[in-house]
């Protein structure tokens, strides 16, 4: 429904933000590639010539690589299944009629405007801290020895603290999806007599179906580049390094230039497998 | 002035074509009604004339200027959408008085018009009010005021009425008809409803699937549709149109009879049937009859009250003079 | 649902939401209070939880020990320029998008989406490079580019969900009644789409303002804004944990307020139109 007069109108209009896209995705991503075939250390000699595959070839055989798959991939799943879980439970709840909705959206909502750094922080030294942290506490109230969150269940914290910044996103989200649902739909259901269950199995939850998908999708966006979190806290010890994070200590903390790029390369294929998969099912989900 | 010329156009969209080559003149003043089924392209072709759309091929000319190019903007053509589109975020007289603040008029004339056209269309008190305060007329009427302030060339309406309520688009019907009778400006109207066309039109364009089927007066359409088509659309309720012998005793594939021009009687008559559904509305009473070889149900109407009830059987007689004969093809054989 | 609910059952919806409320939001709770203890009372074991000494020394303790003011500003011009410059060139795309479609429309928003999945670390030093290249490393106006690029995707696709619900034939109307395409744009689109570029504006201002990869990257002294004052803290000099409560309340209140404020606007944002 357009003439030819507004496409082209509509090519110039949109030739800003697709050009800068471009350019921010190919400008550093064939440095990055330039730099993954090259023996780079900027402060021990700088450039010392092409080593051919040699960076990808230590990057992928050293014994921090698989680990590091495994760490990003567990706090991905990890955070996506407890807020997509709670996050439904917690929308059901708050669809429910009850006093002070809005004062409870408030608090819920409330993570979300946390910045990671901070939630890292004060979840690290005033809950998780083994001496004074008030989960120490707790336990200690309960007769049960402190358990030394960061060091010895490291992942775990992590996908706690992750999950309880994005739960208030989840919440919010399903919760809007479910309040659009016709009621009539649900008594419909009621008169032909299937029971509560039956009637968020067959109704509510496909109804949430869409909003799973976009959580999911923009949750996931988001927690395969975590940093701020394990930044502060365990700064990728106890098995907590992460793809971006090993290759941020190549990079920064090792200043291997090449071996961080070829890692660089490495993770950009992973998100690239993630993101067409996730695109297929978004692609079918989202009407564009 | 407003004398607006298709020529040889087209449009398709992809592979579909959704107008086949078509030729049409409207000439400066006119009253012309494009009529047909949804999916006619009825609606496409106002949006090639108004611009909206790029014709595929050949050219729209306005008063003799070849205006193919030329933006909608450019074109000096006011357009009523079908949801009205007014803007929700202007008051009433900022929606009439956009159109001109566009073309840069000066903002004396502008209260000048914008009084006018509210007087005209009863919108005096509402000047201030923001469209979603308004009622689906009312809001018709801001529209329409809209589109006179910028004194076009050409008026066109995109199925204006089809989300009034019933009552409310008889009399926006009339209040369209006054309009044009007071400024005798070029109108293209389009619409699905044969009623509105019939009672506005001093020219209706029936169109299918693209194609022109006829051009002509309403009054030529009812009496001398050029297909079965035209018949069978034109005219409420529908003609029926009688297949079989019946139709070869007359020499043709099909004839119609309007439910107008039918005879009923209890006694005798030429074709026997039962009443199915019969609506007595006072005025009229329609009987929907079941029974006629080639035709089922045969509709009729009959003046005033007609005391049958449903299981009755009755005899008809069509007005001879009033019967129309089609070709296998489905054209009109004279 | 025109039913009468049950006193109780309502009473008890109320009772488990509020307690899971009070528990989700219990750590900022904790935090802001503790803010106000003394660092003897911030760690006594058992906890206190308000029968304590309020005060405010801990937040003249962080003033003095680094310039909370020059990271708030910080913080406000990165994370407000870069929304309002994606915001500028994001409208323009989007009304391409939702109003002149075309088959490949789709595609490139979903390409637009997918550049967010770019691991930022892949091209971290890069990034570094050109930044000392074009000597904007560690100023403000390279953080508002990095910040605005990492976004666009998202405030264009936020845009376009909005613009699409904008009815086609106001736009042609306008189109009929002689506007132009920025006077289209201008006067009509824009204003009927302010709640939704609002939404746009608050969630990215949100996002921008809580950023910290590129934020704790590619700053130093000059630049950093409040993610970087707040990470200082981490360090072991910083474990005192009123100053802590302290620095991070001041990190976050901005935030938490605004987003408290518009918290109806940001329900419908935060779904980035995706879920009605």
């Amino acid at each position: 429904m357009a003439t030819q007069h507004s496409r082209s109108a509509a090519r110039i209009m949109m030739a800003p933000a697709v050009i800068l896209l471009l350019g921010w995705m190919l400008v550093p991503l064939t440095m990055t590639l330039y730099f993954s075939f090259k023996r780079y250390l900027p402060l021990r000699g700088g450039d010392l010539g092409w080593v051919g595959f040699e960076n990808y070839i230590r990057f992928i055989s050293s014994s921090s690589f698989w680990p590091s798959v495994m760490t990003t991939l567990t706090i991905v799943g990890g955070v996506l299944a407890i807020t997509v879980v709670l996050g439904v439970f917690l929308a059901l709840l708050l669809n429910q009629p009850m006093w002070g909705r809005g004062f409870v959206r408030i608090l819920v909502i409330a993570p979300f405007f946390v910045m990671p750094t901070v939630s890292a922080l004060v979840w690290k030294n005033m809950f998780m801290d083994p001496n004074y942290g008030l989960l120490a506490h707790l336990w200690e109230f309960f007769g049960a020895t402190p358990v030394e969150w960061l060091s010895q269940a490291s992942l775990t914290s992590i996908v706690m603290i992750v999950s309880w910044q994005w739960l208030p996103f989840a919440t919010l989200i399903l919760l809007t999806a479910i309040q659009s649902l016709d009621s009539e739909q649900l008594e419909a259901a009621e008169m032909d007599g299937a029971p509560a269950t039956k009637r968020f199995a067959y109704i509510t939850l496909p109804h949430l179906g869409r909003a799973i998908t976009v959580v999911i999708l923009i949750q996931t966006i988001f927690l395969l580049s975590i940093f701020a979190e394990i930044f502060v806290t365990t700064g990728g010890a106890f098995g907590t390094k992460t793809l971006t994070y090993l290759i941020f200590q190549r990079v920064l903390e090792s200043q291997n230039v090449g071996l961080g790029s070829a890692g660089g390369v490495y993770a950009i294929i992973l998100a690239n497998i993630v993101a067409i998969f996730l695109m297929r099912i978004v692609g079918k989900n989202l009407d564009t | 002035m407003g004398q607006i010329k298709l020529n040889k156009v087209t449009k398709s969209f992809g592979d579909v074509a959704v107008i086949p080559p078509l030729d049409l003149t409207i000439e400066d003043g006119e009253f012309t009604v494009f009529v047909g089924p949804s999916g006619c392209g009825k609606s496409t072709l106002l949006r090639l004339i108004a611009g909206l759309e790029d014709v595929s091929s050949g050219h729209v000319e306005i008063d003799g200027v070849d205006a193919t190019d030329v933006p909608p903007a450019k074109r000096g053509l006011a357009m009523v959408f079908q949801s009205y589109a007014l803007y929700p975020h202007m008051s009433v007289r900022k929606n009439i008085a956009f159109p001109m603040k566009m073309a840069g008029v000066t903002a004396d004339e502008q209260n000048r018009r914008i009084s006018a056209a509210a007087e005209a269309l009863n919108l005096t008190d509402y000047l201030d009010r923001r469209p979603g305060q308004l009622s689906g007329g009312q809001r018709q009427r801001v529209a329409i005021g809209r589109a006179i302030v910028r004194e076009p060339g050409a008026f066109l309406f995109d199925e204006p009425l089809s989300n009034l309520d019933a009552a409310l688009r008889v009399g926006m019907r009339l209040e369209i008809s006054e309009l044009h009778e007071r400024l005798k400006t070029t109108m293209i109207y389009v619409t699905h409803d044969q009623v509105e066309a019939m009672t506005m039109a001093d020219k209706i364009v029936v169109l299918r699937a693209g194609l022109i089927e006829q051009v002509g007066s309403p009054l030529e359409l009812y009496h001398t549709p050029c297909n079965e088509f035209v018949a069978g659309f034109i005219g409420s309720p529908r003609m029926n149109l009688i297949k079989g012998a019946e139709a070869a005793k007359h020499n043709a594939a099909t004839i119609g009879i309007r439910p107008e021009h039918t005879a009923v009687s209890m006694t005798e008559g030429l074709w026997k049937g039962v009443v199915g559904v019969a609506e007595h509305l006072g005025s009229d009473t329609f009987l929907h009859v079941h029974g006629v070889p080639g035709c089922d149900p045969m509709t009729v109407r009959v003046d005033g009250e007609l005391p049958v009830r449903h299981g009755d059987t009755i005899w008809m007689t069509p007005q001879a003079d009033k019967l129309h004969r089609f070709d296998a093809e489905g054209l009109r054989i004279d | 649902m025109a039913r009468n609910v049950t006193q109780r059952r309502k009473i008890l919806n109320t009772a488990a939401a509020w307690t899971i409320g009070l528990l989700i939001f219990f750590p900022i709770l904790w935090t802001i209070l503790t803010s106000f203890k003394t660092e003897a009372q911030a760690i006594a074991d058992p906890p206190i939880f308000l029968a304590f000494d309020w005060t405010l020394e801990n937040y003249g303790a962080v003033m003095e020990r680094s310039n909370y003011s020059r990271f708030l500003w910080n913080s406000i011009v990165i994370a407000g320029g870069s929304t309002i410059l994606g915001i500028l060139i994001a409208v323009p795309a989007a009304w391409s998008m939702a109003f002149v479609p075309s088959k490949r429309t789709k595609d490139i928003l979903l390409w637009m989406l997918s550049t967010k999945m770019l691991p930022a670390v892949g091209v971290l030093y890069p990034i570094y490079l050109l930044f000392i290249q074009f000597g904007i490393l560690d100023t403000k106006i390279g953080l508002v580019i990095v910040l605005m690029l990492i976004n666009l995707p998202i405030i264009v696709w936020m845009l376009y969900t909005y613009f699409k619900e904008i009815p086609g034939e106001i736009l042609e109307a306008a189109r009929m009644d002689g506007a132009s395409l920025k006077e289209e744009v201008l006067y009509v689109l824009t204003p009927m789409a302010i709640p939704g570029i609002a939404s746009t504006l608050l969630l990215n201002v949100i996002l921008a303002w809580n950023e910290a990869f590129w934020t704790l990257n590619l700053t130093a002294a000059k630049a950093a804004p409040l993610t970087a004052f707040i990470a200082s803290y981490s360090s072991p000099e910083g474990l005192f944990y009123a100053k802590l409560s302290a620095a991070s309340t001041m990190a976050i209140a901005p935030i938490l307020v605004l987003g408290w404020f518009s918290q109806k606007q940001l329900v419908s944002g935060l779904t980035f139109g995706a879920v009605k």
